[in-house]
């Protein structure tokens, strides 16, 4: 299809939903009363929860039976996909490395990201800096694994390097490394880039939390003799501790579901893989449609406990 | 009046949304076919041969697979005479992940017109998916014609013919520098002692290079070549028999013949004394794309590359691949001589998703004499042979062609499809070449076999 026919069709699209909604609302603001707030309330939400129902829920059940079934889908084999996981050494891995992952990336992300809020405030280089750190995440997580496969790339130590941390490395008069090919050090090598990326993200909520406690509390503070690291573990982080469980528990979520850096760097080879990657793998790649959506399932699972726990503690806030 | 004028306004939106996608409606849907055509340009062609398919002006055929750059322009510059004549358009499309995309693509309701499905277990699995189309008449009488019998008998699943074979390669060849060979007094191998012998002599005489470089690498197939490896190895060391029993599963993937073959793969590609020359140690088999992997032979740092005829339009331009020239193949000598001299090797097939008239046209054309004369003379730098028997030869430049087409269509040679190729399709483009790239970085012989035949699939 040729350009003008692909823009011709995104904007019929958009017309006949714009359509669908005007109408909707236009139809709910006809009613008036308490019968008229129930209709304008389901009209609202109404048309979010078909989607959610249609593109969500129905899939989602589809996949939990799925992982009770066999690979082709025909016959159901109960735990066993289930069983498998847990025994197998191979799939163990996977979850071994997914545990690693959601466990290193948003302490460390967290981390430096608070630190750095800390040390660039009020500074005078405050905004440059800011901007610096968080521009990795203006770029797409497959970009920066690009970057970063670059980084990492390997040459025998005779030859000329073109990887920055091998050519560090010859220069130091060391070896060169296989830095993606040598497990279980490549999964740290991964959370890096990963951690390279949210950094940023953590910074920017922490700054702002930050920037939000009441001078008057540092004042107070400051008069009681509280200085330094005491200020810090007493009085900064009990007032941001809202902000940083938002942040913990957000890249948290989305370390659970990194699926394109372990995929570009390395594949999942060489003991990498990790959940969301592997059930892409077993699925469409090795026909095993009941071990991926098992996978899923568990992905699922494992993400509940920490989306509930955010839920509550915005109730709590509220 | 605040009333009639909110009223106004509300009817007047939705009377200009109406209007817009109305109008838009209306203009669009003009399917003007453009994209990768190679349409129109000079060269006169005797379109006698191409009335049979019929004016097909207009019609738009797309193709997926997985042959990239640099050997998809000769490919698409064979089609031309086709499009020229019918006035059809050709929409290639090649990609590296093509084993693991077409089979969601299939079951997304979003497949290809034609697919060049280089595995015969990937189309027993697509066969099974319900969606690929049997041959038309005019292809299956074109394969019965100019093809031997078991090239049919792999585009054919439960007795039904579906994929016309497309091309062919030879893959028993081990590359190397002829001059180098001359200069340093290497004979070329002819059997497989000496083939371990002449590694040794070379490991001895070079402190600086390795006799032996390969890859793997290759994206979402990264593992393939080990598996063309071992393939290779076990056809010697077992026979035809035995590699049948194999591929079709009658004997299990870790049987100890199987092993044995592993352990003299293992001997070359995981001795240290022997690769990885120019790129590493042995891991970096794992981490180098397949293109890569013969280069070192340029420039001396590597002496053999174990690959298939196809490799030849990896060399860089001006390369010259020929007897007395920069680069050529010997064939990878016998192991057992009881067990003859077998060639492994590989093709393509052309699978159809639709039955509309311009995709048979187009299917029939491809198995024709007249598109294998035309793959000949727009080959470029090698890697154009098929398996048709009424192919002009002579039109192959390239020498490894030359060679490839002799073996191919000499009787006597004892020729196995790739045995990756014909296992189901989660083995043999999934857990095999895994296993392999599991088995390059370390793992042991024993447990790469088990994992596999793990994974084989039940029913």
């Amino acid at each position: 299809m040729s350009t003008t026919g692909k823009f011709v069709q995104m904007f019929v699209a958009l017309g006949l939903f714009a359509i669908v909604f005007i109408g909707i609302l236009l139809i709910a603001a006809r009613f008036s009363g308490r019968r008229g707030e129930r209709v304008q309330a389901v009209s609202f939400v109404g048309p979010a929860l078909l989607f959610l129902a249609v593109g969500l829920m129905y899939p989602a059940i589809l996949t939990i039976i799925a992982s009770f079934q066999n690979s082709a889908g025909d016959a159901s084999v109960g735990l066993q996909n289930y069983i498998d996981i847990f025994t197998k050494p191979e799939l163990l891995l996977v979850l071994r490395n997914t545990a690693v992952w959601v466990v290193l990336v948003p302490f460390l992300a967290t981390a430096i990201g608070l630190a750095y809020a800390i040390l660039i405030d009020r500074a005078r280089v405050e905004a440059f800096a800011k901007a610096l750190i968080f521009l990795p995440m203006a770029i797409s997580m497959v970009a920066a694994s690009i970057i970063w496969k670059f980084m990492y790339e390997y040459r025998p130590t005779a030859r000329p390097q073109i990887g920055v941390f091998n050519a560090i490395l010859k220069e130091l008069g060391l070896d060169t490394y296989q830095f993606l090919l040598n497990d279980p050090a490549n999964t740290l090598f991964l959370i890096a880039i990963m951690v390279w990326i949210q950094a940023g993200f953590a910074m920017t909520v922490l700054s702002a939390a930050i920037k939000s406690i009441p001078d008057d509390i540092i004042e107070a503070a400051k008069l009681d003799g509280v200085d330094g690291l005491k200020m810090f573990r007493w009085v900064t982080l009990p007032s941001i501790r809202p902000a940083v469980i938002v942040v913990l528990t957000t890249i948290g979520i989305g370390t659970l579901k990194v699926f394109d850096i372990v995929r570009t760097m390395t594949g999942g080879q060489f003991n990498t893989s990790v959940i969301a990657n592997e059930f892409y793998n077993q699925s469409f790649r090795y026909d095993q449609s009941g071990l991926g959506a098992a996978f899923a399932v568990i992905l699922f699972v494992l993400v509940i406990p920490i989306v509930a726990y955010n839920v509550v503690q915005l109730r709590k806030d509220l | 009046m605040a009333h009639q004028m909110k009223k106004r306004r509300s009817l007047a939106a939705l009377a200009g949304i109406a209007a817009i996608s109305l109008t838009a409606a209306a203009c669009g849907g003009s399917d003007d076919s453009s994209g990768d055509s190679t349409a129109g340009g000079g060269s006169s062609v005797d379109c006698a041969a191409y009335k049979q398919y019929g004016d097909l002006k207009g019609k738009t055929v797309s193709v997926y697979t997985s042959i990239v750059a640099p050997e998809d322009e000769p490919h698409k510059n064979s089609y031309k005479p086709f499009e020229q004549c019918t006035g059809a358009t050709i929409k290639y499309e090649g990609s590296k992940e093509f084993e693991a995309q077409l089979p969601v693509r299939v079951r997304g309701g979003n497949a290809p017109d034609i697919a060049y499905v280089p595995q015969p277990g990937l189309l027993k699995t697509l066969v099974s998916t319900g969606k690929v189309m049997e041959a038309p008449a005019e292809t299956a009488a074109n394969v019965d014609k100019f093809f031997g019998e078991d090239w049919k008998a792999y585009g054919t699943v439960d007795g039904k013919f579906y994929a016309a074979p497309l091309g062919a390669n030879v893959k028993s060849f081990v590359w190397y520098s002829p001059g180098s060979f001359k200069d340093a007094g290497y004979a070329v191998p002819q059997t497989w002692d000496e083939l371990m012998a002449l590694s040794d002599k070379i490991a001895a005489d070079n402190p600086e290079a390795k006799p032996w470089c390969a890859g793997i690498g290759s994206g979402d197939a990264t593992g393939w070549p080990a598996t063309d490896w071992l393939e290779d190895v076990l056809l010697r060391t077992g026979g035809t028999e035995v590699y049948d029993k194999w591929v079709n599963h009658e004997i299990p993937f870790n049987d100890p013949q199987v092993a044995e073959a592993l352990g003299k793969v293992g001997a070359i590609l995981k001795n240290p004394k022997y690769v990885n020359g120019g790129l590493g140690d042995v891991k970096t088999i794992a981490s180098t794309q397949f293109q890569d992997a013969g280069q070192p032979i340029l420039d001396g740092s590597c002496w053999m590359h174990r690959q298939a005829s196809f490799y030849a339009a990896n060399w860089p331009e001006g390369t010259k691949v020929a007897e007395d020239g920069d680069i050529w193949a010997f064939y990878l000598p016998a192991i057992d001589p009881a067990k003859g001299k077998p060639v492994l090797g590989g093709g393509e097939f052309v699978t159809a998703f639709a039955d509309r008239p311009e995709v048979k046209a187009f299917q029939t054309y491809l198995s024709s004499v007249e598109w294998a004369n035309e793959r000949y003379k727009t080959c470029g730098s090698g890697g154009c042979v098929t398996a048709n028997k009424e192919a002009d030869a002579s039109l192959l430049k390239n020498p490894v062609d030359k060679l490839s087409a002799e073996i191919l269509q000499d009787p006597k040679a004892e020729f196995r499809f790739d045995g990756s190729d014909l296992m189901p399709g989660a083995v043999g483009a999934g857990t095999f070449w895994k296993g392999m790239t599991d088995w390059i970085v370390g793992k042991d012989d024993k447990s790469t076999l088990d994992f596999i035949e793990g994974s084989w699939p039940k029913s």
